[in-house]
């Protein structure tokens, strides 16, 4: 449920702001998230932001599940047929 | 690329996942997605051909359009027959069948039914119809309320006079106990993602509490959802039950506080009746005494009573997780998502409209 | 012109329509057959002659990258090509609603007497029809179109006959069209923009005949219901399936981002200016490089095969690796939340 896609703020008026999903821009509420600034990635559902994306975090979990690729032992990995 | 969504579509990442998910599943478990995006991402992306036998993936009643009753849309109908009435709702409830009918065909018909994506479209509307009545049909769970809360807030601002909402809104907790209760045999839930964005993982705690059960609240890309299914195998092999967040890049424990608080202004807990679940104490909202004028209901009464289900339709017992899409009769046959009897065929989200779209069966 | 706007009284067969036809219409399709104004034109034909017809209406009439009147001639000159014809003379059809400004209309022709030059078509017979306000949306359009079927093509008259292994192939980015006309309806922008493929395709198309005939097993343009749509139609009744790669379908960013935005699956997205081609899997590459000489089919790619493994259905391979069923569109496609 709950379609929400990660756009990228570009410009902020008031409560609104422009923001862009892969180059397409749409207008966002920015009316129940607080401290957005332009260049933050905030999560959008019905026009409305619904928080601001934690880049750290998101990094941190890429970094660890990339890490896992890399040690794996080839062996290790049972590709499913498909 | 679209940053924060190719990332979690990689191969690489997927099929390692998938070979640790493999690795470290031993006892046999069953999963119930409660999140109809989840259940929707699940068949698109082909996952539940990447498990192993071992792992038993349900889908549950989180799709806002599937759990809304039958009552409702009539309700919403025959709002739609009165003189000067624009209904205004988003697209997924267009094709939700009534008793009789649908918004889809009264639209046709001739009913002023317009399709918004966002609730501020609905105030517009309202305010740029001064002579007619516009009524915003309220559907969806913790995350799809706090917009109508606004809508409601902006209307009270500016004083629309002419601006209502027929709220169904919905809270998942309470239906997620009532699963568990009602006999629904599962080991884990994949928590909904931006339920848990607005609300917070604490929403899930008394839930481990009182039923032993594990919760991992993901992402929509299929690399969040295999690494919150290799969380729940190691949760559910290690024996100790918890609410872990595998979504932390939108989801904290105390979730969106601003929301919460906008929402506890507008709304209030009510009884909501659930296709399939029936009624379930405190888990619906309804408009605060205060916000009375903007009640559809409370303004323009109705008469509709809540209806039996649709003759061997199973979609109670599918939302349940006791039943699957093709132990339906009607399943493909004389149900399909062209003709949908029941509400898990009308959305796309459905169980039984994935299952068809998806699967071979 | 005499007044700005169009009046009922444009239809009513009177001076207002004798000089609508004239100065308009007359104007700006000029050529011999029309100019006669007689109650059918004859014009020449072969021994195989293509015929189609097709109606369009589409909001806003007017969008980037085209009009109601460039999908009126694309549309029908596509048809033409992909079932193996030459395409040769266009019937316009034009129901208006009273109001339209005239300017408006006269943009529109303009266009399609553009696009027809273009494609190389004439366009010999028309009508026109005034309606009440509300009894149509400001302009609908429908053309015929006549071809003279390419001798080394008559097997695209025909039922196609596939074989495993046979390549899918599409001429370009998928989408484009439907994406701009739903940026245009919801106040969407783009940071570059994008407009509507609309196009007649004769300069992708006759080239590849010229140089693959038979190799070019079936073509079609993708239109309403999107490639999905499509490909189920040819496996329907038949001892063959597709196998798509999800990861080959070229999408661009802008389009993949507004699916997202509405919960749309590109597979579904109409299209004005796009062809699905199956061909011969040894000569698939040499197909695709032929494209790419084409603006027209500067990014196409070869998106997926002929399997006899699932007979009747069309089946996609995620980017991760899982796989899934494709059916057709059902219903209309309609926005979502969840």
């Amino acid at each position: 449920m709950c379609l929400s896609v990660p756009a990228k703020i570009l410009n902020i008026e008031g409560s609104n702001a422009k923001a862009t999903v892969g180059g397409s821009i749409i207008n966002v509420s920015l009316q129940l998230v607080e401290n957005i600034e332009i260049g933050d990635y905030v999560l959008v559902h019905t026009g409305f932001a619904l928080e601001k994306i934690d880049a750290k975090t998101a990094r941190e979990t890429l970094a660890m599940l990339t890490s896992m690729v890399e040690e794996n032992p080839e062996d290790m990995i049972r590709f499913i047929e498909i | 690329m679209l940053k924060y969504l190719d990332e979690y579509r990689d191969k690489d990442l997927a099929q390692n996942l998938v070979a640790q998910i493999n690795y470290a599943s031993k006892k046999s478990i069953r999963i119930m997605e409660v999140c109809g995006g989840h259940t929707m991402a699940i068949r698109k992306y082909g996952i539940q051909n990447l498990l192993p036998p071992t792992i038993k993936l349900l889908s549950g009643p989180g799709c806002p359009v599937c759990v809304t009753s039958r009552s409702f849309i009539d309700k919403a109908i025959a709002y739609s027959a009165m003189p000067d009435i624009i209904i205004t709702t988003y697209g997924d409830l267009m094709r939700v069948p009534g008793t009789s009918s649908s918004l889809l065909k009264e639209k046709a018909r001739g009913a002023d039914v317009r399709i918004v994506v966002s609730t501020l479209d609905a105030v517009k509307i309202a305010k740029e119809n001064p002579e007619k009545t516009v009524i915003f049909l309220g559907i969806g769970f913790e995350t799809t309320t706090p917009p109508t809360a606004i809508a409601v807030l902006e209307a009270s601002k500016i004083k629309l006079k002419n601006f209502l909402i027929l709220s169904a809104h919905k809270l998942m907790p309470p239906a997620m106990a009532a699963l568990i209760d009602e006999g629904t045999l599962i080991d884990a839930y994949i928590g909904p993602g931006h339920v848990s964005t607005i609300a917070g993982s604490k929403i899930y705690k008394p839930l481990v509490n009182q039923y032993d059960i594990s919760v991992v609240i993901s992402g929509f890309e299929p690399v969040d959802i295999l690494q919150s299914i290799w969380m729940l195998v190691k949760q559910i092999e290690s024996g100790i039950p918890s609410v872990e967040i595998q979504y932390s890049r939108a989801v904290s424990q105390e979730g969106n506080l601003k929301a919460q608080n906008l929402v506890n202004d507008v709304f209030e807990p009510c009884t909501a009746f659930w296709r399939g679940l029936g009624a379930i104490p405190k888990s619906g909202l309804k408009l605060k005494p205060e916000y009375n004028s903007f009640e559809a209901e409370s303004l323009l009464p109705l008469e509709i009573a809540e209806k039996p289900e649709p003759k061997g339709c199973l979609c109670g017992q599918i939302l349940k997780g006791q039943k699957i899409p093709t132990d339906c009769k009607l399943f493909g046959k004389t149900c399909t998502p062209e003709k949908p009897v029941g509400a898990c065929m009308v959305s796309d989200e459905g169980t039984c409209a994935a299952y068809f779209k998806y699967n071979d069966y | 012109m005499s007044t700005d706007t169009i009046l009922i009284g444009h239809g009513a067969g009177g001076m207002l329509s004798h000089k609508l036809v004239h100065e308009l219409f007359l104007k700006h399709f000029k050529n011999k057959q029309l100019a006669g104004l007689s109650d059918a034109t004859i014009v020449k034909t072969t021994s195989h002659t293509a015929f189609t017809t097709d109606s369009y209406v589409v909001d806003p009439i007017i969008f980037p990258g085209g009009d109601i009147g460039k999908l009126a001639v694309s549309g029908t000159v596509n048809d033409l090509l992909v079932s193996g014809a030459l395409p040769q003379y266009l019937s316009a059809g034009f129901i208006i609603e009273e109001g339209l400004p005239m300017e408006t209309l006269e943009q529109i022709v303009k266009s399609m007497a553009r696009e027809a030059k273009h494609a190389g078509v004439e366009i010999v017979t028309g009508d026109t029809k005034v309606v009440k306000r509300g009894q149509c949306d400001k302009l609908f359009i429908n053309t015929s179109g006549i071809g003279k079927g390419i001798e080394n093509m008559e097997h695209l008259w025909k039922k196609p006959e596939l074989k495993a292994g046979d390549k899918v192939l599409v001429s370009g980015y998928l989408g484009d069209h439907a994406i701009t006309i739903l940026a245009a309806r919801n106040n969407i922008t783009f940071e570059e923009e994008i407009v509507s493929d609309a196009a007649p395709l004769n300069n992708l198309i006759l080239p590849l005949f010229e140089n693959f005939g038979h190799s070019i097993r079936f073509m079609r343009d993708i239109t309403r219901g999107g490639l999905a749509t499509i490909l189920n139609e040819i496996c329907e009744h038949k001892n063959i399936g597709v196998e798509l790669n999800e990861s080959l379908l070229p999408v661009r960013n802008e389009v993949k981002g507004i699916c997202e935005i509405f919960g749309y699956d590109p597979l579904y997205l109409a299209n004005e200016g796009k062809v699905m081609m199956i061909v011969e899997q040894n000569a698939a590459e040499a197909v695709l490089e032929k494209m790419k000489e084409s603006d027209l089919g500067r990014y196409c790619a070869m998106v997926g095969e002929i399997t006899s493994s699932f007979p009747g259905k069309v089946r996609q391979l995620s980017v991760i690796g899982g796989s899934r069923i494709v059916d057709m569109l059902q219903g209309e496609m309609l926005p979502r939340i969840c």
